[in-house]
């Protein structure tokens, strides 16, 4: 059986994205790409939504999804620090996205191997959804690098801002040990398809070591409250009733 | 309904020209393919820089409910069609006997 | 025969006018206007709903909304699809929509200042593009019908979460019932403005039922929605903001009292509550978009030309 809290790690993860990714729509560059983050989105609430579930299952203290989501505090919340930072234009939309979405295929595809068999399955849904993602915001990275010079500019920007909130997904703590998934052994796999997209991309992998942390223990960015107090405000001021 | 939008008294409509430009995102048929064992369809188009692009969009746009198992895209400039105009001026009934309907088949033989 | 006896033998047996068909050039005009207008909707229509993704009181609500406003993207795609077909581009169609000279329904210019707006769109709203979009699923040109079929299949589904919603609120706590009739107070009239002027006052009708571009009434559209609607209204719960409305035993329609027509036009004119931050969302979305589709282009461009000196 998974721990409550792994469950809640991998579920807010998908929570903070698709709340991003739902603030973007109609604000694409085209009707086509509203569409795309759209689907995006959806399917990483779609995943949120299973695992809080199934961790309101496993609790067994009568909290729904929506409890575990929009009842808990920043300092409960175990994301990862790079879901949650804003996206100041598509470059740094795409960045956010790619750089997730090339480690949830490896975390994923090792989930699906779980002993737990539920879990597997939710992975192994979520791993199908992640290589849709990814072969599209790969393909934005590339086109947006290897675009025009602003392009370039923008896409490689978009990189620089988001880097230094990679190397918290492969840290390993005992959770991830008792799950059975170590997220360190999951970083070559991930730097070599960055690394792939990025050179055919005409950009540079950033040079700078500094590398934020401690979003899985509660310690986030200042940007997580007021995505919270956004996200949850429906369900504080009107609690426990029914929509 | 307000799709027409009333003018306001004292205002022209101004018209599209036609004037094309598609800033380099040319326009893409799709075609779908409900299910296996159907034809590819004509489901309507949409803008992509790419064939590869397009496909993806078309996916997005024209299967979110799940209807298709196959999507083409053609540039809609590689679309090449028959003069329709002038089909109108001949008539079918030409050939009746191409058409089942023109055969009367007994009740006692069955389905045919 | 001609291109113009063929035109109106096909209109007059109700069969469908196709792209590469001759057609009077005020026929085409006329489509041309509407159709955009009826996409420009679609996307418009994506910002008051838009506007509550973030705060939705639940995640299945969160994802349903979600799904709604893509499938407006959608519709909108659908639409302006439909529009090319007769010879101008997207780019265009949406250039005259920034610069106000086509417009969008008046509607999408009033705000969504709670949840239980959320719920009366897709009621009261979408319910009117329902029976409109009915309407004109048998409009003369063949690919606006199409577009009318496909999006109406997909058109109930925003209908029926809508009233879901308002369900929802009925049946739950005092402070939820009032925000659902004040919800219903502030969106009753603007619902039946959606379906236009009375059609004696309006300019396009006759020339747009000649051709079959339009096939019902804006006023027949009219009593139909509300006979359809007061109802469900009463289902909920809700009253009407209306000291007029009655049921007319004898006809079995509900009348009501009349629309404040000066708001209508005020709306249509450019000053209802919202109109100037629609569009200014709208102009900034595709402006800050230029790099990016600049760029998607430029690349096409380049490998376009690798492939061919290779």
């Amino acid at each position: 059986m998974p721990e409550l809290a792994y469950l809640l790690r991998l579920a807010d993860d998908n929570v903070v994205i698709g709340q991003r990714l739902g603030e973007y729509i109609s604000r694409a560059p085209d009707l086509e790409e509203d569409l795309a983050v759209a689907n995006i989105a959806l399917d990483h609430i779609g995943v949120a939504q299973h695992l809080y579930t199934y961790a309101g299952e496993l609790e067994d203290a009568g909290r729904s999804e929506d409890d575990l989501a929009l009842g808990r505090t920043e300092r409960e919340f175990t994301n990862a620090l790079l879901v949650e930072q804003p996206h100041d234009g598509f470059g740094e939309l795409i960045a956010r996205q790619f750089l997730f979405d090339a480690y949830q295929m490896e975390l994923w595809d090792a989930v699906s191997r779980s002993s737990d068999e539920r879990l597997a399955g939710i992975a192994a849904k979520a791993l199908k959804e992640a290589r849709y993602h990814l072969r599209h915001t790969s393909g934005w990275v590339i086109r947006l690098g290897d675009g025009t010079e602003e392009s370039h500019r923008r896409m490689q920007a978009g990189i620089d801002a988001m880097w230094r909130f990679t190397g918290e997904l492969f840290e390993t703590d005992d959770l991830d040990l008792a799950a059975g998934v170590d997220p360190a052994s999951l970083r070559p796999a991930w730097d070599s398809t960055v690394d792939e997209v990025l050179a055919e991309a005409t950009l540079a992998r950033p040079d700078d070591p500094y590398q934020a942390t401690g979003g899985r223990r509660g310690v986030h960015s200042e940007h997580l409250g007021h995505l919270l107090a956004e996200m949850q405000s429906m369900h504080r001021t009107y609690p426990d009733l029914e929509w | 309904m307000t799709y027409e939008v009333p003018l306001v008294p004292g205002e022209q409509h101004e018209d599209a020209t036609g004037a094309h430009d598609d800033h380099g995102w040319p326009l893409w048929e799709v075609f779908v393919r409900p299910k296996r064992g159907l034809n590819h369809t004509h489901a309507g188009s949409l803008h992509a820089t790419d064939a590869e692009t397009a496909v993806q969009n078309a996916r997005d746009a024209y299967t979110r409910r799940a209807e298709g198992v196959s999507v083409w895209v053609v540039p809609s400039t590689e679309i090449h069609a028959s003069d329709d105009a002038e089909s109108m001026f001949e008539p079918f009934e030409d050939r009746p006997y191409r058409h089942p309907t023109f055969y009367d088949i007994p009740d006692e033989v069955g389905q045919m | 025969m001609t291109g113009e006896d063929v035109f109106q033998a096909t209109i007059e047996a109700d069969e469908k006018i196709e792209p590469r068909d001759w057609m009077p050039e005020g026929y085409r005009k006329t489509l041309v206007r509407q159709i955009a207008q009826h996409a420009h909707s679609e996307i418009i229509g994506m910002q008051p709903e838009g506007n509550w993704i973030s705060r939705a009181p639940t995640l299945m609500r969160k994802a349903i909304l979600m799904a709604k406003v893509q499938d407006e993207a959608g519709h909108g795609l659908y639409l302006y699809s439909a529009a090319e077909t007769l010879g101008v581009s997207r780019d265009e169609l949406q250039h005259l929509l920034h610069i106000g000279k086509q417009k969008y329904s008046s509607i999408f210019n009033y705000p969504t200042l709670t949840w239980a707006d959320i719920g009366i769109i897709g009621w009261l709203v979408d319910g009117a593009a329902i029976v409109n979009q009915i309407a004109l699923q048998g409009t003369s040109y063949g690919p606006y019908s199409r577009a009318m079929v496909r999006i109406c299949k997909e058109e109930s589904f925003h209908q029926r979460q809508g009233y879901a919603i308002c369900l929802a609120l009925s049946q739950g706590s005092e402070e939820q019932r009032q925000m659902l009739q004040d919800a219903v107070d502030r969106w009753w009239w603007p619902s039946l403005m959606m379906f236009g002027p009375h059609d004696a006052e309006s300019t396009h009708t006759e020339e747009s039922m000649e051709w079959k571009i339009k096939r019902v009434s804006n006023d027949d559209l009219r009593q139909h929605f509300i006979d359809q609607t007061v109802p469900q209204g009463q289902y909920l719960g809700v009253t009407f903001p209306d000291a007029d409305l009655r049921y007319d035993e004898e006809t079995g329609h509900w009348h009501i009292g009349e629309i404040d027509w000066d708001e209508f036009w005020a709306v249509v004119k450019g000053n209802g509550p919202l109109n100037r931050e629609r569009i200014a969302n709208k102009v900034k979305a595709w402006d800050d978009g230029a790099w990016v589709r600049e760029a998607a282009a430029a690349y096409a461009d380049k490998h376009a030309r690798l492939a061919e000196s290779a």
